[in-house]
């Protein structure tokens, strides 16, 4: 651990460099790297348990990493420099990063006692200062793009499984992120609203430059939209390819023995 | 049936007033002191912490009746200041209560689940926002029920004020009671409990009001009307 951290570079939008995470004796990460460029979409695979939710719960500040450090953009995510040392961040500079990171959550954690519009308009009112009035624009047209512009004055509790989380990508969106973080989105669907639900990632990774970070299951979506693919396991990056090849000719041979175990057929 | 009947409910409704003035001021203070000192019971400070502990347990942990004397009878003889009977009583109320409520508020506050907690970081609302705008308006739904038992036993401590000659509803039964004969005080205690348990019904009725709206509010379904209310409440709905 003697060589400095990789310095802030600009054509690098995330950027883990040796990151350790444990949880008690379990070790998550074992000195994670790996960098995603800006505008990129990029899927983490792997088993179940293996880790993969703990990068994201990395990037949206949920989770401290016990070593190495996280860049977004260029900057610091958990640390500041002080007199030319690395120091954990105080919580004005968490949220300032968080204003450029958003999560769609595999529960959606919209919020109960908001109707569906003001779970859009809240947080670009309180957190990015935006008027009432250009909130609620910004959130119509999102409602819109989601498919859900009936159901603007419902509550959440009365949506589906695949209404809500379509609010809460819309919600997500309404921040503006850099990078937007999906993690399992489709898990806790039935399996008929899972369909509606992808299309509308698909649409907003064809049409925005947002840089993607997504863990699924989904490995026909994760083939049809992922600029590369990592498969994750036993806290490491294994293999790290573009889609098609990762799919049709994996390295490694745990990559083709997860793989076989997800897909129903030979690989 | 007595013939006093009529002569001793009209003296102990005169009881009413301050009963309920207690009871809406010993209400209103103890929601105060419950929100302050629950939420205290979750700062990060250990300090914040620490203190609102020592009200907390301070408060639940001795008597009622003891703190009303202190604070009515020792207090002025040290510090030379005598309180008004009613504040002094609204005061050991509020604070009484406040360290029950107190519990309540930091037991529903926690019970909102962690993903609204986290939901609202990914949005990147700050402590303050994250705390008023989410959690609390869910918390305190969740608060209502057992802030209605705590109100009603509120209610029926208001009878301690007759130690310090407050003019309420337990004042005026025992100010009543010579002056009439032995086979009346089965009617003076009767009426009494039932002033308390009509009280304590109105004050369920507006609880369960709350309860609903708050339901409505977080789109849930409302709690069924129970049958018991809803026949209390059929005349006034």
């Amino acid at each position: 651990m003697s060589e400095p951290y990789s310095s802030p570079s600009s054509d690098v939008m995330i950027q883990f460099d040796r990151v350790v995470k444990k949880f008690g004796d379990h070790v998550v990460l074992r000195e994670l790297d790996f960098s995603v460029k800006p505008g990129e979409f990029v899927t983490l695979i792997g088993p179940s348990g293996s880790g993969k939710t703990t990068i994201l719960r990395l990037l949206m500040t949920l989770e401290t990493a016990d070593d190495g450090t996280i860049q977004v953009g260029g900057e610091y995510l958990s640390h500041m420099e002080r007199g030319g040392k690395l120091v954990p961040a105080d919580e004005r500079h968490l949220r300032n990063q968080r204003k450029r990171i958003g999560m769609v959550f595999q529960q959606f954690n919209l919020f109960p006692n908001m109707k569906v519009l003001q779970n859009v308009t809240e947080a670009p009112v309180r957190a990015l200062g935006l008027s009432k009035a250009e909130a609620e624009q910004r959130a119509r047209e999102l409602l819109e793009m989601v498919g859900l512009s009936d159901k603007i004055d419902a509550h959440p509790m009365q949506l589906s499984g695949g209404q809500q989380q379509r609010v809460a990508i819309a919600r997500a969106l309404a921040m503006r992120p850099q990078v937007l973080l999906l993690d399992e989105v489709t898990s806790a669907l039935d399996p008929e609203l899972v369909a509606g639900v992808l299309a509308v990632l698909k649409e907003i990774a064809r049409t925005t430059d947002i840089t993607f970070l997504c863990v699924t299951h989904e490995m026909q979506f994760a083939q049809d939209v992922s600029d590369r693919v990592m498969m994750f396991d036993q806290g490491q990056v294994i293999e790290d390819a573009p889609p098609e090849q990762l799919f049709t000719q994996p390295a490694h041979e745990r990559t083709r023995s997860f793989l076989h175990a997800v897909i129903d057929r030979a690989v | 049936m007595s013939d006093n009947l009529g002569r001793i409910i009209s003296t102990l409704l005169e009881g009413v007033p301050v009963t309920i003035q207690a009871t809406l001021g010993g209400i209103a203070l103890t929601i105060v002191l419950a929100f302050i000192a629950g939420l205290a019971l979750l700062s990060k400070s250990r300090t914040v912490r620490v203190i609102s502990r020592i009200y907390v347990e301070g408060f639940r942990g001795t008597s009622e009746m003891v703190q009303l004397f202190w604070l009515y009878f020792v207090l002025p003889a040290l510090v030379g200041l005598q309180i008004v009977p009613l504040f002094a009583g609204i005061l050991v109320l509020g604070l009484n209560h406040g360290a029950y409520g107190a519990e309540i508020v930091r037991g529903a506050v926690q019970s909102v689940p962690k993903a609204q907690y986290e939901g609202a970081v990914a949005l990147s609302l700050g402590p303050f926002d994250r705390m008023r705008r989410v959690i609390l308006p869910q918390a305190v739904v969740e608060m209502l029920p057992p802030f209605n038992n705590l109100f009603i036993q509120l209610l029926k401590s208001t009878a301690l004020l007759y130690f310090i000659s407050a003019h309420e509803i337990t004042q005026k039964g025992e100010e009543l009671r010579p002056a009439l004969p032995m086979g009346d005080l089965t009617v003076i205690y009767a009426v009494e409990l039932i002033i308390y348990l009509l009280l304590a019904i109105i004050i369920t009725v507006v609880m369960r009001a709350l309860e609903r709206a708050g339901a409505r509010r977080l789109g849930r379904k409302p709690p069924p009307r129970s049958k018991v209310f809803s026949s209390a409440t059929a005349g006034g709905v």
